[in-house]
């Protein structure tokens, strides 16, 4: 048996136990294709930097070894004739893709629960939700079934799932992961991203599917990140901001003694902790809501039950067309989708597009001022909470969009302004993971990269935090 | 009262590109329904545009061609609408930001001569596939062969001022992108295609009043026909003092009608927004500098050069200059030591009966230039000339010298042979040449015939009259 069958093998094991227990992390899996991938694998005799390695794949992502669903009913049983580039760079550097992970439908939402298949649930308390969209891959990489994954971020989705779950997750700049194969939701926010169960997992994952790709015009012309530096064990010389806006009065006191607890081990290894302002941060979560639906209602006019995915004719057979988009449409989306279907046409139309989508650019750029202003003062990176509050029970947030959209307060920002941003563990509150975030310069996913891995050694994320 | 119709004109050409406006499919028009076609062209669920360099070129030329300022920062956006042969549900398309602005194009109209229409904006898109709703009975067939095709629209001002001009506008843009090799401009295979916006108003006035927009025109005369019709229902209804309502109206050519096929009120809200999976498009300003320097000589240019250059007469040197490949071959065969005005003639009286059309040169400039070297060196007669062409035109490769011995059409200017046929011919008609010498000059001709007939055709008239004119003088 080769070490890549084997390795194979216990996967399958790990991801059975895991998903025994109710995690739903995955919408699809077998030992089978895990197999298929390690016998063609060693027969190509591959030694790339991931050899051996199993990788969970958000469904939001294009695979031709699994259906590509993006958790709807309108892409159900979908298969993709192409991968996308950061699965096929992934299998390059020897992994085996372990299977298609659970999310919210086409990645809007922040828990999971907008999956068309069910939600799945946070390993750390089965009673609350692992966060989202990429809530299949947290909890995939929490449940111990695999050591990494990839997700991806329109407005923190992966962070905040990495942070509600105890796991490691990296946004990277705008363009240094091709897109190509990420099914789109917001095309000028989405990133692909990488968790892990620990940083140097993500980050190893991240060395190996980023850098230029051409099927991507937006994609960085800039080579792979390759494997992180070792952690180091000072910090001195580091500049780190704390952004006043991310620390309100009324943060959730477990959220808080966390976050104080990780600044007070990054002055201890050295760093110089200085007070900054985001000014604009307040207006992110409505510029966000403007400009990822708005793109959203293009980016779904494809599903329109023509070409392929549900087709449905509303009883009136195929001659009416606009009435089997009608029900193609009304039966294959979801509520939340729907409902950013209709709020992206709304501020697009004619008469309303000032108003909303190019004022909110006007935020976007507000927004990303802010970051450069702070970076260009010789701060190295910002440290906040990720999100407000720990992982929430399922049904909190459904019936409130408004709460539901405020779990991603903290992270949107950084997607608005294309920087790179990171999650790491920091503590327990009552048994619920916390996280913390480094948001880097543009570009700078090295610098937030070296932060965190001396922080995660420093810090005990198992430990409760009051 | 007397009414003028004002008409400006959006005209989508496809670009002369091997593959799409953003993927690698083959462009090629006839090919088999749905065999040009990849994830991105039927925008499948993760596929991402990458444009392409050589449209982008092309539109720049055209461009250049149409005296546009090309713009060094340009973007793309959405048009979204829904429409089963629109596979990702948004058409790619440049909207606030167009690739150029500002051009012109000197047309000659029917009415008014000479006129300057100016040039809007040219901007690049991306077609979309093709619908055939007679192809499957009582089904929708959808050939994606054509989404992704690169295209430009270029839209005029409303400065035309008669359906007759709008077609001398199409005429003179046709012939301009194809002098530039952007496209061949081949309506039947809809690499070209006019919408139309007219209005009327009291001839003379500067007003510009509510316009309609005139489509599914298939040829440059069903456009004449198609603004003519929607410029009488205007007038008409304006006459019995309706009010025209904005509104899209469909040409019927084999009725010759127009029929609205939406009203403003159902008019499209196209959503339009920036492109995000593009970034802006950025040429070296350096670029497009020499690309601008770099244009060939344009159809208007080259036909004053010719006129003046060569001495040809307007109508000529319009015709000479047609086409770039007529008068590239026209200046070819000037080159080749032919003069300018007998060239001109060869070109147009000869050369042209070969080639219907004037699309396909049927032999190589060389050929002529020898044809005509025979002809004048006395070894062809003028006549026989044509033959050899038309032979030539099948089998360009020999010279025209073997085609014409092939043929056995080479003149004799041998004077011995020449001699001995006059000599004949005077012994058989004895009491014309005692004609011809008491005065009656014009049996030259007579004789001159004879002595042809003699030859079968094959002595050089020339040599003969000098022959003749000899041996008559004593």
């Amino acid at each position: 048996m080769t070490d890549f069958v084997r390795a194979a093998r216990q996967a399958a094991q790990r991801i059975a136990a895991a998903e025994a227990k109710g995690t739903h992390a995955f919408l699809a899996w077998s030992e089978a294709a895990l197999l298929e991938q390690a016998e063609r694998l060693a027969a190509a005799g591959a030694a790339g930097p991931l050899a051996g390695e199993v990788v969970a794949v958000k469904d939001v992502i294009a695979d031709a070894l699994f259906p590509t669903t993006c958790a709807s009913k309108i892409l159900e049983g979908w298969r993709s004739p192409f991968e996308a580039t950061a699965v096929r760079r992934l299998r390059e550097a020897g992994a085996m893709v372990a299977g298609k992970t659970n999310c919210d439908e086409f990645a809007m939402g922040s828990s999971t629960e907008w999956s068309a298949f069910g939600p799945s649930r946070n390993p750390a308390d089965p009673a609350r939700v692992p966060g989202g969209s990429s809530g299949g891959s947290a909890a995939a990489v929490a449940s111990g079934a695999v050591t990494m994954a990839l997700g991806s971020e329109t407005g923190g989705s992966v962070r905040q799932p990495a942070a509600f779950c105890g796991v490691a997750g990296i946004k990277p700049t705008y363009g240094r992961v091709s897109r190509y194969g990420l099914v789109a939701f917001g095309s000028s926010l989405d990133q692909i991203g990488v968790l892990g169960k620990d940083v140097a997992s993500a980050a190893r994952l991240l060395g190996v599917i980023s850098g230029r790709d051409d099927r991507d015009a937006t994609s960085l012309d800039r080579i792979p990140l390759g494997d992180p530096a070792p952690a180091s064990r000072s910090l001195e010389g580091t500049v780190i901001g704390v952004p006043a806006e991310y620390f309100p009065a009324g943060l959730h006191p477990g959220v808080r003694a966390a976050s104080d607890r990780a600044l007070a081990r990054l002055k201890d290894l050295g760093a110089e902790l200085r007070d900054v302002s985001l000014p604009h941060t307040k207006y992110a979560v409505p510029a966000y809501y403007i400009v990822a639906p708005a793109e959203a209602s293009s980016n779904l006019a494809r599903y329109d039950g023509v070409r392929y995915g549900l087709r449905a004719d509303g009883g009136g057979g195929l001659a009416d067309v606009r009435a089997v988009y009608r029900a193609t449409r009304g039966r294959g989306f979801g509520p939340e989708v729907r409902r950013r279907i209709l709020l992206g046409t709304y501020v697009l139309s004619a008469g309303y597009y000032d108003a909303y989508y190019r004022k909110a650019q006007r935020v976007r750029e507000a927004i990303r001022a802010d970051f450069t202003r702070v970076f260009a003062q010789g701060v190295h990176a910002l440290f906040t909470p990720t999100t407000p509050t720990p992982a929430f029970r399922f049904g909190e947030r459904t019936a409130d969009p408004l709460a539901m959209y405020l779990s991603d307060v903290y992270v949107c920002t950084a997607n608005l302004a294309w920087v790179p941003a990171l999650s790491l563990p920091i503590g327990r509150d009552q048994g619920l993971p916390i996280g913390g975030q480094l948001i880097g310069a543009m570009e700078a996913e090295s610098t937030i990269i070296r932060i965190a891995l001396a922080l995660e050694r420093a810090v005990d994320a198992t430990a409760e935090v009051r | 009262m007397s009414w003028e119709t004002v008409v400006g004109l959006e005209v989508h050409v496809q670009l002369l590109t091997a593959t799409k406006m953003f993927c690698g499919c083959s462009s090629r028009f006839g090919d088999p329904p749905n065999t040009n076609v990849c994830p991105v062209c039927l925008g499948l669920p993760g596929a991402l545009p990458v444009p392409n360099e050589q449209a982008v070129w092309l539109a720049v030329r055209a461009a250049h061609a149409l005296g546009c300022t090309v713009h060094p920062r340009s973007s793309f956006a959405r048009k979204n609408y829904f429409y089963p042969d629109l596979p990702k549900g948004y058409q790619i398309s440049q909207f606030e930001e167009p690739l150029a602005t500002g051009g012109k194009l000197e047309i000659v109209s029917p009415e008014r001569g000479p006129v300057t229409v100016r040039i809007k904006r040219l901007h690049l898109e991306e077609d979309a596939g093709k619908s055939f709703h007679d192809r499957v009975p009582g089904m929708t067939a959808v050939d994606f062969n054509r989404s992704g095709v690169p295209l430009i629209e270029i839209v005029s001002e409303p400065d035309l001022r008669s359906p007759a001009e709008a077609r001398a506008y199409l005429t003179t843009l046709k012939q301009v992108l194809k002098y530039v090799e952007v496209s061949d401009c081949n309506m039947e295979e809809g690499s070209l295609r006019v919408d139309a916006n007219l209005s009327i108003r009291a001839a003379g006035s500067p007003e510009l009043r509510t316009r309609t927009e005139v489509k599914n025109m298939n040829s440059f005369s069903g456009v004449e026909r198609a603004l003519a019709a929607e410029g009488r229902r205007q007038i008409a209804a304006t006459e019995r003092g309706e009010e025209i309502v904005q509104a899209t109206m469909l040409f019927d050519a084999a009725a010759g009608e127009v029929r609205p096929m939406r009203t403003k009120e159902e008019a499209r809200d196209y959503r339009y927004f920036p492109e995000p999976d593009l970034p802006p498009l950025v040429l070296a300003e350096k670029w497009l500098a020499s690309e601008r320097a770099g244009l060939p000589e344009l159809p208007a240019a080259r036909r004053e050069r010719f006129a003046k250059q060569y001495g040809l007469a307007a109508a000529d040197a319009a015709m000479l200059s047609a086409s770039r490949a007529l008068a590239d071959y026209y200046e070819a065969v000037v080159r080749g030591g032919v003069a300018a005005k007998d060239a001109a003639n060869w070109v147009m009286n000869d050369l042209l009966a070969l080639s219907p059309g004037g699309e396909r040169l049927p032999l190589p400039p060389g050929r002529l230039v020898e044809t005509v070297r025979l002809v004048d060196g006395g070894r062809l007669s003028r006549q026989a000339a044509r033959r050899v062409l038309a032979g030539l035109a099948g089998a360009p490769e020999a010279p025209a010298l073997e085609v014409a011995e092939r043929l056995g059409l080479l003149q004799v200017s041998d004077g011995g042979a020449i001699a001995g046929w006059v000599r004949e011919t005077l012994a058989a008609h004895p009491a014309e040449v005692a004609r011809y010498r008491a005065g009656e000059a014009k049996l030259m001709g007579f004789f001159t015939g004879q002595v042809m007939k003699k030859s079968h055709g094959k002595a050089d008239p020339k040599a003969v009259n000098a022959a003749l004119a000899e041996a008559l003088k004593t």
